[in-house]
């Protein structure tokens, strides 16, 4: 077991990559380079597998019937959620909720336990690098309860100001909502100091998790938060399936969001009792082959270790960082020293969207755009820019295919 | 699909010195036009007198695709009647979309024809004649691609 832990310090590269199908296929005549892993990563072997068997010989619908397939159906669906509850470190399963995903997990949080509790002039602090999913769940919910959002700063790097944040917090705020890891910048947040301070403060705090937990190991315990949420389609899994982790005590007091099916204990015209933590949070019959997907996403990536994986994609970082830099007319944007693997650029004279074009007939897949994080766009004075983001089964060849294709494009077009 | 046909030696040069580009003090129409989708902004002045075009202006930002295709849209309707705008419009549309171009009525707006291989692009080519249909209809409403 020893040489088995000393064995898996570095990752296997070639292994790792004849897990994932697509990687075998061609763009445009040419090996494909995917680096739009923060948009939404690829599935191994593994997650198509078990998703596809589910759906064979497993399915049936799940908390209802006493047949075989019933049973097997619920089973696997439970044993997701206690994969999920290991993932993460949660205390017990029952703090694990099934979502669609991190934006919906972040609006339950919005609708169920921040507009029951908000009034006028309570305050929601979220932070200037915010994905979209977690910035307007907190303005439709201080429309409804007359609280108001405010903003940290972030500095020319993209760090976010912890000064500024801890001035923000104050006898009204009822409420930090944080990124992880920035979705456009990919800062990394020192997450446990900013929880830290808002629950010496006895604020709540919302993770958005979306794009840390592909990785880092995340123990929510040890954080300290009382939400973290993260979607399986950007660990390996499929979409459409996510989690909120939600402490036990918090949850409780909950009211649920959706009325339907398996989230009621009984239901009469004089009124109904509610089911369970968690499933008086999933309403109706849930993505349960995304469940099984997601669990097998958690193994894989258990399989390899989140320190592997860590060193490999610095390594990319690193790597790619040096390289872009010496393009000619190439801006970084967002250069914080704690970053996780993704290097967003703008190239002087060329529009994110030709050179989108441009690497696509390459076979160089990135993100081009506004990321969903316009605050962030306008920050830096940018409409858009290109985003190269990696996984652990990139490449510095991959890293080199983006670098040629980008000479490409300057060429054909500053 | 040909990078070459999409980024043919027109477009680039329209890309990098745009006709036509500023705002125009005397303009009798506007519009503002948006993709949100990749953040293009465009924002139009057009000096119609009586039916023609007498002069127009475009400022924005926006990728090649949508930047040349302003610039070639402005050489090409400036002193055109409404009816003929719209006739090239009409072409210009037919040929983004895939039906029989019209090499008689487009000239140097054939340098587009490329785009239509490519598909997210379409709408990139499209935003400057949506926009410039809207200054002319005489709308307040903002355009968009969506």
């Amino acid at each position: 077991m020893a040489a088995a832990r000393e064995a898996a310090v570095t990752l296997d590269l070639a292994r790792v990559r004849a897990d994932f199908p697509v990687l075998a296929r061609m763009v445009s005549g040419r090996a494909l380079a995917y680096l739009d892993n923060a948009a939404s990563s690829q599935q191994p072997s593994a997650v198509i597998d078990a998703v596809a068997d589910y759906a064979r010989s497993h399915h049936a619908n799940v908390h209802r019937g006493v047949h075989t397939l019933s049973q097997e159906a619920t089973a696997l669906y439970e044993g997701a959620r206690e994969k999920a509850r290991r993932f993460v470190n949660a205390a017990t399963s029952s703090e694990i909720v099934f979502v669609r995903g991190t934006t919906e997990a972040i609006n339950l949080v919005a609708q169920s336990y921040a507009r029951p509790k908000f009034g006028t002039g309570d305050e929601i602090v979220v932070t200037r690098l915010e994905h979209h999913s977690n910035i307007v769940p907190w303005q439709i919910v201080a429309g409804q309860t007359g609280a108001v959002v405010r903003v940290v700063p972030i500095d020319r790097r993209g760090v976010v100001d912890f000064e500024a944040y801890l001035a923000l917090l104050g006898p009204r705020t009822r409420v930090v909502a944080l990124a992880h890891v920035s979705n456009a910048l990919g800062t990394v947040l020192p997450l446990a100091d900013f929880i830290a301070a808002a629950r010496e403060r006895g604020i709540a705090t919302v993770v958005d998790g979306a794009q840390a937990v592909p990785h880092m190991a995340v123990d929510v315990r040890a954080l300290g938060c009382d939400f973290y949420a993260f979607s399986a389609h950007k660990m390996y899994g499929p979409t459409g399936i996510g989690v909120l982790y939600a402490r036990e005590p918090v949850l409780a007091a909950m009211p649920p969001w959706q009325g339907g099916g398996d989230m009621i204990l009984s239901v009469s015209f004089e009124g109904s009792t509610w089911n369970h933590l968690p499933y008086r949070f999933e309403a109706g019959t849930p993505n349960i082959g995304g469940a099984v997907g997601l669990g097998a996403a958690i193994d894989y990536l258990g399989r390899i270790g989140p320190a592997p994986i860590a060193a490999h994609e610095h390594d990319l970082l690193d790597y790619a960082t040096q390289r872009l830099a010496a393009i000619d007319g190439l801006t970084l944007v967002g250069t914080a020293p704690a970053k996780s693997s993704l290097v967003s650029f703008a190239v002087e004279g060329i529009h994110p969207h030709d050179l989108g074009t441009v690497l696509d007939s390459h076979g160089v897949a990135v993100r081009t755009g506004h990321h969903c994080a316009m605050p962030v766009m306008e920050f830096f004075e940018l409409p858009a820019t290109t985003r190269a983001s990696f996984g652990l089964y990139n490449t510095r060849a991959e890293v080199d295919a983006l670098v040629a294709a980008l000479g490409d494009a300057i060429r054909m077009l500053r | 699909m040909d990078l070459a046909d999409l980024y043919r030696d027109v477009i680039v040069d329209h890309n990098r010195s745009p006709r036509n580009r500023g705002r125009l003090p005397g303009a009798t129409h506007h519009a503002d036009g948006d993709n949100p989708l990749c953040g293009d902004r465009l924002s139009l002045d057009v000096e119609l007198e009586g039916d023609v075009i007498r002069d127009l202006r475009f400022e924005g930002s926006g990728c090649a695709i949508s930047t040349a295709s302003a610039s070639l849209m402005s050489e090409a309707v400036k002193g055109r009647t409404r009816i003929e705008t719209a006739e090239i419009f009409g072409a210009v549309h037919r040929m983004l979309t895939g039906e029989p171009a019209d090499p008689a009525r487009l000239g140097k707006l054939a340098a587009l024809a490329g785009v239509r291989e490519f598909p997210a692009r379409v709408k990139c080519a499209s935003l400057a004649w949506h926009t410039l249909n809207a200054a002319l209809a005489g709308g307040r409403d903002p355009v968009t691609t969506e």
